[in-house]
């Protein structure tokens, strides 16, 4: 059976981390499994995590009242869930639900920050994977509310 | 490539088949009432002639081998309305083939990677139909559809038809959906990343909105594909088709002549020109 610290290793957001830091992230780390319909979190709750997709799909939505939820993105096998527990107040702003059985690792927030600020280094590098993928979906979503396919 | 003798004098077709796609678009199939129907290839298009309403650029969008030419109309204005609204055993003029081609014969061998957003599937059709009927001469076949939302999706029996195959991997996004919706949500350029290709070997043909095109064409090249490698088929009002009245002038070149299919690396420097 694999560890954590080898499924991490793994999993494309690590590509290129040094062992020594997989080690020490792996001691935040903690496998999920969420049946489909199971929520990964629900907007407004504490931020106290996020998650690393091993297989499976999931959806983030709003919901507005009177309305059906709202999916304003899917992510899948390879994706990371969730960012907010890197900004203060470490609050979701949305709700993460699996669209089918998914399979994740999820990282102790608290935990992890606090090895980042006793080590500026794995701060940086966690901060170089974290940003590209926060620019990407920024760069999603302008292109998203531009509504390219309207008539 | 075959035009009729004068290019300004549109043949007489009738409408066959009608096939309503969405609640604005409808497909149709158009025969020649003499002679038989000219070749074409894939990425060309035909000036479609309502009578008395008038002349419209569409692509074909139907099998390099079928029968008779297949044109999915969008109901965007005056002439595309009146066309898209044709019942079967209507007439009407049609101009054509004309423009560039995909590059479905120099591309094989390598991997394809086929970005479609919303009607910009129609164009690429032809392409994917001539790929699926010689599935060996390609390596890795990748088709990414973006859509506006579940009801907007195109050709929604043949994505199903395609999506059964073993050899061709597809993927399905919309920016906008309710909970119903089982598939991917988001824009189709962010697709890239997660489908499997050698950007080094890799041939891509892109159809959709511009702005769709622009996010596309960067995530390809993120992922090392070369811009040379990148065809998109370009969109401007076109007139006489031949290059010839400058309505679809776009830097020095005519996308009625020059495209509608072009090569990324020669209009780069353009392409995000807005005065262009």
């Amino acid at each position: 059976m694999e560890g954590l610290e080898q499924i991490l290793a793994q999993h494309p957001f690590f590509a290129g981390f040094s062992a020594e830091y997989s080690q020490i992230v792996a001691g935040c780390a903690r496998n999920h499994r969420y049946d489909a319909g199971e929520y990964l979190f629900r907007e407004g709750r504490p931020a106290n995590e996020f998650f690393l997709i091993r297989h499976g799909q999931v959806a983030l939505e709003i919901v507005a009242p009177g309305r059906s939820p709202i999916v304003f993105s899917t992510l899948g096998e390879g994706d990371i869930v969730g960012a907010s527990w890197l900004v203060p107040p470490y609050r979701w702003m949305y709700d993460a639900r699996a669209v089918v059985l998914t399979r994740a690792i999820g990282i102790d927030a608290a935990c992890l920050r606090g090895k980042c600020e006793a080590d500026h280094h794995l701060g940086y590098e966690m901060m170089k994977r974290f940003l590209p993928i926060l620019v990407q979906r920024l760069h999603a979503t302008r292109l998203q509310i531009l509504d390219v396919f309207g008539r | 490539m075959t035009v009729q003798p004068d290019p300004f004098v549109p043949q007489l077709y009738r409408v066959g088949r009608v096939r309503r796609e969405l609640t604005d678009t409808t497909t149709l199939e158009l025969a020649p009432v003499t002679g038989p129907r000219p070749t074409f290839s894939p990425g060309q298009f035909n000036m479609l002639y309502a009578f008395g309403v008038g002349e419209v650029a569409i692509s074909i969008s139907g099998a390099p081998d079928a029968t008779c030419f297949v044109h999915t109309v969008r109901d965007v204005g005056a002439v595309s309305g009146a066309i898209a609204k044709l019942k079967a055993g209507a007439t009407l003029g049609l101009r054509g083939p004309f423009g560039t081609r995909w590059p479905v014969e120099s591309a094989q061998g390598a991997d394809l990677v086929l970005v479609a957003g919303g009607l910009g599937l129609a164009p690429l059709r032809p392409a994917i139909y001539h790929v699926l009927a010689n599935r060996r001469r390609y390596g890795r076949v990748v088709i990414l559809f973006g859509s506006r939302n579940p009801k907007d999706l195109l050709y929604r029996r043949e994505l199903q038809q395609w999506r059964e195959r073993l050899d061709v991997d597809i993927e399905v996004t919309v920016d906008h959906a309710d909970a119903d919706w089982h598939g991917n949500v988001g824009v189709v350029p962010a697709l890239i990343r997660r489908v499997t290709f050698d950007p080094h070997d890799t041939v891509a043909l892109i159809c959709g909105p511009e702005v769709m095109m622009r996010f596309t064409v960067n995530a390809l090249r993120d992922a090392g594909v070369s811009p040379a490698r990148i065809y998109l088929s370009m969109e401007r009002n076109m007139k006489c088709a031949i290059g010839l009245c400058g309505h679809c002038q776009f830097g020095a070149a005519f996308i009625c002549k020059d495209g509608p299919v072009m090569r990324f690396d020669k209009i780069a420097e353009i392409f995000a020109m807005r005065e262009v």
